[in-house]
């Protein structure tokens, strides 16, 4: 970007002194994940890498023998809340998150697991309501011989990764706004990128930049606003291939709806250190009623490719405008290269809450494939792919199905996906050997209708009801775990589960793929055909994501158990029954009389010889 | 309805927030006990306005802690057991103020909803419905309505728009 186009910036212009200063330390942090993570015996960071694939070369633990696995060691966290995310293993030594209160473990893998630091922050106990769904925590990131947490009312903590002392702190929202903290930060370069939650509440969306070493803020780009708070560029920043244009998110709002307009972002966040380039989605606009934010409302359920140093978008494409169903974008990105008709391409792939996997060019944003990942979708009939049509790139609405089309206090019945989407934030894994992604489900159907409701500071801003229930005609189940062919836009097989998948998959070279179930079971299965090779009920429902290590020779598995978040409380007492019209399949059962709440980490070995 | 649609538009929330605060125990103590032990009607398995307007109100704002229903969440109590035995008037509290308590799951605390209209609007609708779930005169789901012509709740609510 030239210094003309920085004039255009406001925010940047301030940033780039320090933006500046920043580069000489860039080099040194940046190239030591980018080694780190290629070594299979550390997980150094949530999604594995930063291509978010959730594989590892690890293959003492493979097909043949994970009928075998035991567990090794276990731990309690003492919290019994929803453990989302999973342990960070470096160098020896076990990086344990929890839920609020937001506690971290430094655990000594060389000392069975003593204890080496702990660290719990002082927080305000009323941050605990304005949490959608419970007071999950996605985990905590390292860089620099820091660990970075992400508490609940917004703030970012670096600790000493050797000895958790504080070294800085830094506010990142205003809890009272109903701005929180969930999601885990990703350190790329010399940044900390981290974002808000708080869809439900009326809060605006923004990812942050902030500089590893000081914590100050380096850059913020909003999903929703005027051009100088989104960073885009009208020229250069492209959706679809086109020029954005100037003030591409207000005018698709009406008035000053965008300042309520949500836009959160939560999920994950990957990278791609060739291109410099930070890729993450943007969540549901606000309210759930559609009738009162009228126009396509950009960039709610986006994907940001975002210039790491600058935070300038270079691409964005929105999944679904003008949402009427609460399908945010924020799920995984993964950064892949795959041959696509007859092409290599640099790929970028999204299973969206909305049912659709999108397979896109990531140095472009082109379009390459959108399918559905479930039969069940039903919201739309596709996503058009010609160029040249005036459609492109935006899913066709089915009228009946449409909360919008079908107006505020009407109740729009049987729409596929629910709320919960065909998958939310719960990270899927990526083979390089078989070519596929496992992708973690829900298989859950829906009643949904908007009506009016008041903005008031801090309180749920919402404005629709809704009830789910497991998809109709089909297994009954709430859930399939999947194998999924990205460039062919089809399943490759299909595990159902009785409930929502809700747990983060981990792909490995001894051909298995793991995943943790809301009942608890650990479980895994043959990569070429899923079929079940290995299960074992730990004490809580999963809702964390698996991760492998290395430790003096021996490969482990592990996850945290906890039952809890929007699975915890949606599913916590069953859903309602279907219809009978619409033909639910099956009994309906209650998730509580299979587990209770709980915190603990689970690690599996194969025994000793 | 006007009424309702402008609250949602502007700040004018804050002066219908009194109005509300001001008409609910009124209406409460008009009706004296009755109302509050059997705050619904349920014929031939439908439900009047009030009780059909609490279950859509009650899934926008509080069945994210509450679960679905008000069967509770691993977040949150039960309402259908809750509702067993409290009084209108400490519910209302509750939900006006919000309350806190620490156990084994650690701290546990329910928000102030005194300044969201959303909710303090229709707290009697929001308390008929639980209550009508706590006696299993409603069961799980979306409730049939009265056809409004025959519903004496509808017909009064009607007339205080």
């Amino acid at each position: 970007m030239g210094m003309e186009d920085m004039k255009k910036f406001g925010l940047m212009a301030a940033c780039s002194v320090l933006a500046l200063a920043a580069t000489t330390s860039l080099a040194t942090a940046n190239d030591e994940l980018v080694e780190m993570q290629q070594n299979a015996k550390n997980w150094v960071m949530q999604l594995g890498n930063y291509s978010a694939t959730r594989y590892s070369e690890l293959e003492e633990i493979n097909k043949d023998n994970v009928g075998d696995l035991q567990v090794a060691w276990s731990f309690s966290t003492g919290v019994l809340r929803g453990h989302e995310g999973g342990p960070l293993v470096i160098d020896g030594v076990m990086y344990v998150h929890t839920p609020f209160p937001n506690k971290v473990f430094a655990l000594d893998l060389n000392d069975n697991g003593r204890i080496i630091w702990r660290y719990e922050p002082e927080q305000d106990p009323n941050v605990i309501p304005v949490m959608c769904c419970d007071t999950v925590n996605r985990g905590v990131a390292y860089g620099d011989g820091k660990i970075i947490l992400h508490q609940a009312d917004t703030n970012v903590v670096a600790l000493d990764a050797k000895t958790g002392e504080e070294l800085w702190k830094t506010q990142n929202g205003d809890p009272s706004k109903g701005e929180t903290g969930t999601m885990s930060p990703l350190i790329a370069g010399d940044k900390v990128l981290v974002g808000n939650s708080g869809g439900e509440f009326g809060v605006q969306g923004h990812m942050t930049a902030y500089n590893l070493e000081t914590g100050e803020q380096e850059w913020r780009a909003y999903s929703v606003g005027p051009d100088d708070q989104i960073l885009l560029d009208p020229e250069n920043t492209t959706h679809l291939g086109e020029p954005v244009g100037e003030n591409s998110s207000v005018d698709t709002w009406e008035g000053d709806q965008w300042q309520l307009g949500g836009g959160t972002v939560w999920g994950w966040v990957s990278y791609d250190p060739e291109l410099n380039l930070v890729y993450y989605g943007s969540g549901n606009p606000g309210t759930w009623n559609p009738a009162q934010r009228p126009g396509d409302n950009r960039w709610s359920m986006t994907i940001f490719a975002r210039d790491l140093d600058t935070g300038v978008a270079k691409w964005v494409y929105q999944m679904t405008p003008h949402d009427e169903w609460d399908y945010d974008g924020v799920n995984e990105n993964i950064l892949v290269d795959m041959e696509i008709d007859g092409e290599q391409r640099k790929v970028l792939f999204h299973p969206d809450r909305n049912g659709f996997a999108y397979t896109l060019d990531r140095e472009t944003g082109e379009l390459l494939v959108a399918a559905k990942y479930d039969p069940a979708v039903n919201w739309a009939t596709e996503v058009v792919m010609n160029e040249d049509d005036e459609q492109y790139g935006r899913p066709q609405v089915v009228a009946e199905y449409s909360t919008a089309q079908n107006g505020v206090d009407v109740n729009s019945e049987g729409i596929c996906p629910a709320a919960l989407g065909t998958k939310d934030q719960q990270p899927s894994a990526y083979s390089p050997e078989t070519g596929l992604f496992y992708i973690p489900t829900n298989h859950v159907c829906m009643d949904y209708e908007p009506f009016q409701v008041s903005y008031t500071a801090g309180q749920p801003y919402v404005g629709a009801t809704l009830s789910m229930y497991p998809a109709p005609d089909s297994h009954g189940g709430m859930g399939n775990f999947i194998a999924w062919d990205a460039a062919a836009g089809e399943i490759v097989w299909s595990v159902e589960e009785p409930f929502s998948v809700w747990s983060g998959a981990l792909a490995t070279a001894g051909d298995i793929v793991f995943y943790g179930t809301l009942e608890g079971y650990l479980k895994a299965v043959d990569m070429e055909t899923g079929e079940e090779l290995y299960r074992f009920k730990t004490p809580s429902g999963i809702i964390g994501n698996v991760n492998t290590y290395e430790h003096d020779g021996k490969q482990y598995v592990a996850v945290l158990s906890g039952i809890g978040g929007w699975a915890g409380i949606g599913l916590a007492a069953g859903l309602t029954e279907g219809t009978d019209g619409l033909g639910a399949v099956g009994a309906y059962q209650s998730l509580s009389d299979y587990t209770q709440l709980g915190g603990q980490l689970t690690v599996f070995s194969l025994p000793s010889e | 309805m006007n009424y309702l649609m402008s609250a949602a538009t502007g700040f004018c929330g804050a002066m219908l927030l009194f109005t509300a605060a001001s008409l609910a125990p009124a209406q409460a103590q008009d009706e004296a006990v009755d109302w509050e032990d059997k705050p619904y009607i349920v014929e031939d398995g439908k439900v009047d306005y009030g009780t059909y307007n609490g279950f859509r109100r009650y899934h926008n704002t509080c069945h994210t802690c509450h679960g679905p229903d008000g069967m509770g969440s691993t977040f949150a109590p039960a309402l259908v057991n809750s509702l067993k035995d409290m009084s209108y008037a400490d519910f209302a509290a509750t939900v006006a103020n919000g309350r806190s308590s620490s156990g084994a799951s650690g701290n546990s605390v329910m928000p102030a909803f005194g300044d969201n209209v959303d909710v303090m609007l229709y707290i009697d609708h929001i308390y008929a419905y639980l209550k009508a779930r706590a006696d299993d005169a409603v069961g799980r789901g979306r409730p049939d309505r009265i056809d409004p012509e025959n519903d004496p709740v509808f017909q009064e609510w009607q007339a205080n728009q």
